[in-house]
């Protein structure tokens, strides 16, 4: 027993559900280690008993560059806004496959941490996201990937560049939020399970991953820019490869999306987090 | 003395029958548009509305008590009483359904062993992720690191995988880390069960320890020994609701004896094989109220097998009040042909008179496929044997033990009269 607990004792109180307390992010942050623990567990199973380990982190957003490369750069012509295409399209592909990843961890990260939840409390909030945060470490190894190829074909960052780890916190506030009400959700309805390789696609193909924004007329952008991906993306070119800067009112639209998807999703979680263990 | 829980009329209701838990989308809609359909076709018919469309159930119904700091509180039932719900609500897994609890202190529990490992984690690293999980610091974790190897006894093999443990391992490993946590209010489910015979005394004794040193402890058990020996209050419950709380001896003679008739409560599930009734009778098949030495004990047992599990067998064991096993038995034993096919089956299982002395007993049963246990019930049953008219009390009126083994003697040597010089 330390000695301020010793002064102060902790009192819990439980009670049936009904208010949902603040206390939430307190207890997070009580609860910060176990975070750290759950990130760190994932990252050492993932690659146990692998052959090529952590070079799986760039094998695949490499290997979808290729093929992007071959055919829609090469054979079907598309504009990379005066950019190598295989630069343009990896540099999409950074923040896409760390989203994709993020959002299919974490729909999947409640039940698939089942016998943990019903049989032992800590704040449910750190499942989901450790699940986003653990592919930042596979992102990380995609984007030093990024800087080897970009000095391969002398491509050089501009001062936009300080605004990168503006649009990283986007992608990662953006796989929260999508995560928070996916794996809520799923807790209920199992049928997440099978939407999510439909979404993920589905969510690709609207990304300018394989294609630039330059494609949307300027008058949609504002609407393009509900999905908060795009803003990602566009702002991930902008900050490193020197692309234009992603229009102010496509930003805008992807940073309201993204409070609005952030807010909703965590009250959500919240309501319902009480009754995991029972339905799970 | 300052009261480290409180809890006040803390109830838990869980609904069962139509209602997917966990289900998919389709079965809602389905499950809503069966209850529209059912609305309206009382509205034509005019019929009285009848109850809710869900079956619900109060796993825990209206239960309070306080218990002290520094106390050990036992708490004991039989299946479905309600333990492991109340464990969970005051461990914060889920909220009850009305009534509250106050608990002072930091809450450390263990409903499980070995909740949160990871199978290909080596023992340290999960000595460090089950620490934090159950609510550790790293630091904490770290200086407490030599400790829980030394306890857990798995010395050289700390930088294996635990997959590659023994289960024996495991589950030292796994309570080795719970034990070394340090929280002000220990919450206890059924963990005891597991391990050698050696281990659970030394976890008993850690208990033991951590009570003494001042923390509120708060244990279920089958184990009525270790509950008349740790504990310094107890409640048993009873279809969830506290029928007795007060000394541990005098609950663990409240929870055998029972209200008058040993009753056996299924757990519940469905589609999986399991026992759905254990009942006593006398020789003649009737309800037995009192086993007696003297008479034969039938043990009837019903129980289901589902399409899919082929050669599902069935056992029995007997074991003493305070879970020590005595014996058990099979159909195989005897030659018996056991059926094999899916469906209801009803077992009826014979203890001969003069077997079980005057005592209490607990009966576990057992369906397991040769190579899994599919259901596993103990105590099923608790009953207490009286002494009878057995002739095995002819000569003495107590006898050591619990059962009655026919041996025989024969002596030789020394005749009448004589006498060696």
């Amino acid at each position: 027993m330390t000695p301020e607990t010793a002064a102060a004792p902790v009192m819990t109180v439980i009670e049936p559900p009904g208010r949902v307390s603040g206390a939430a992010w307190r207890e997070v942050w009580a609860f910060r280690e176990l975070l750290y623990f759950l990130v760190w567990r994932d990252l050492k199973v993932r690659y146990k008993q692998t052959v090529l380990g952590a070079a799986w982190a760039v094998i695949q957003p490499l290997a979808t560059m290729v093929i992007f490369s071959l055919f829609f750069g090469r054979l079907a012509g598309m504009p990379s806004d005066g950019i190598p295409y295989p630069i343009f399209s990896y540099a999409g592909l950074v923040p896409w496959t760390y989203f994709a990843t993020g959002i299919a961890g974490g729909a999947a990260s409640l039940v698939g941490s089942q016998s943990l939840i019903s049989k032992v409390y800590f704040p449910r909030l750190l499942v989901p996201l450790a699940s986003v945060v653990t592919p930042i470490v596979d992102a990380g190894i995609a984007l030093a990937v990024l800087l080897a190829l970009m000095a391969w074909y002398g491509v050089v960052p501009g001062p936009a560049l300080v605004l990168l780890p503006g649009f990283a916190l986007l992608g990662l506030v953006a796989a929260a939020a999508v995560s928070l009400w996916l794996a809520a959700l799923n807790v209920e309805y199992r049928d997440v399970r099978y939407v999510m390789p439909f979404l993920v696609q589905v969510w690709l193909f609207l990304t300018p991953v394989a294609y630039p924004t330059s494609l949307v007329p300027a008058a949609w952008r504002w609407v393009y820019g509900l999905n908060p991906m795009v803003t990602v993306v566009e702002g991930f070119r902008w900050t490193l490869v020197g692309t234009p800067a992603p229009a102010p009112a496509m930003v805008a639209a992807s940073l309201v999306m993204v409070a609005a998807l952030f807010w909703t999703g965590l009250g959500h979680f919240r309501r319902t987090e009480r009754v995991f263990a029972d339905v799970i | 003395m300052q009261t480290a829980v409180r809890v006040e009329g803390l109830s838990k209701q869980y609904r069962l029958g139509e209602m997917p838990v966990g289900g998919m989308l389709r079965e809602r809609i389905t499950n809503a548009a069966r209850s529209l359909r059912r609305r309206v076709h009382r509205l034509w018919t005019a019929a009285p509305a009848a109850g809710p469309s869900t079956r619900t159930i109060w796993a825990l119904d209206d239960v309070s008590f306080e218990l002290p700091v520094g106390e050990v509180l036992g708490v004991i039932g039989g299946n479905g009483a309600g333990k492991s719900t109340l464990l969970k609500i005051l461990s914060r897994i889920t909220p009850p359904t009305r009534g509250r609890a106050r608990i002072r202190g930091r809450v450390g529990s263990l409903l499980e062993v070995g909740t949160g490992f990871h199978p290909d984690l080596t023992g340290r690293e999960n000595i460090f992720l089950n620490g934090a999980i159950l609510g550790m610091t790293r630091r904490e974790i770290a200086a407490k690191f030599d400790e829980i190897v030394a306890f857990a006894e798995v010395g050289a093999f700390v930088d294996t995988p635990v997959k590659y443990y023994s289960s024996g391992m495991y589950v030292r490993l796994a309570f080795a880390v719970a034990a070394h946590l340090e929280p002000e209010v220990l919450i206890i489910d059924e963990v005891l069960a597991v391990g050698d015979a050696r281990f659970q005394k030394k976890c008993l004794g850690k208990i033991d320890e951590v009570a003494r040193g001042g923390r509120t402890v708060l244990f279920v058990s089958h184990n009525m020994a270790a509950v008349q020996r740790l504990c310094t209050r107890a409640l048993v419950l009873e279809k969830g609701r506290v029928v007795f709380s007060g000394e541990p001896r005098a609950a663990v003679a409240r929870y055998l004896a029972g209200d008058g008739r040993p009753k056996y409560v299924a757990r519940g599930r469905t589609g999986e094989p399991q026992v759905l009734r254990a009942e006593l009778l006398d020789a003649s098949g009737r309800p037995l109220a009192r086993a007696f030495t003297s008479d034969p004990i039938v043990v009837e047992l019903e129980y289901v097998v589902p399409d899919g599990y082929p050669d599902t067998r069935v056992g029995i064991g007997i074991l003493s009040a305070d879970g020590v096993p005595i014996f058990t038995s099979e159909p195989s034993d005897t030659g018996a042909r056991a059926p094999s096919a899916p469906g209801l089956h009803v077992a009826r299982v014979t203890i001969g008179a003069d077997v079980l002395l005057a005592g209490d007993f607990l009966l576990a049963t057992c369906l397991w496929n040769g190579a899994d246990v599919l259901d596993w019930q103990e105590p099923a049953l608790a009953f207490a044997v009286d002494p009878g008219t057995s002739a095995v009390y002819a000569e003495a009126s107590t006898r050591k033990g619990f059962v009655q083994v026919p041996c025989r003697w024969t002596f030789e040597g020394a005749m009448a009269g004589e006498r060696r010089p």
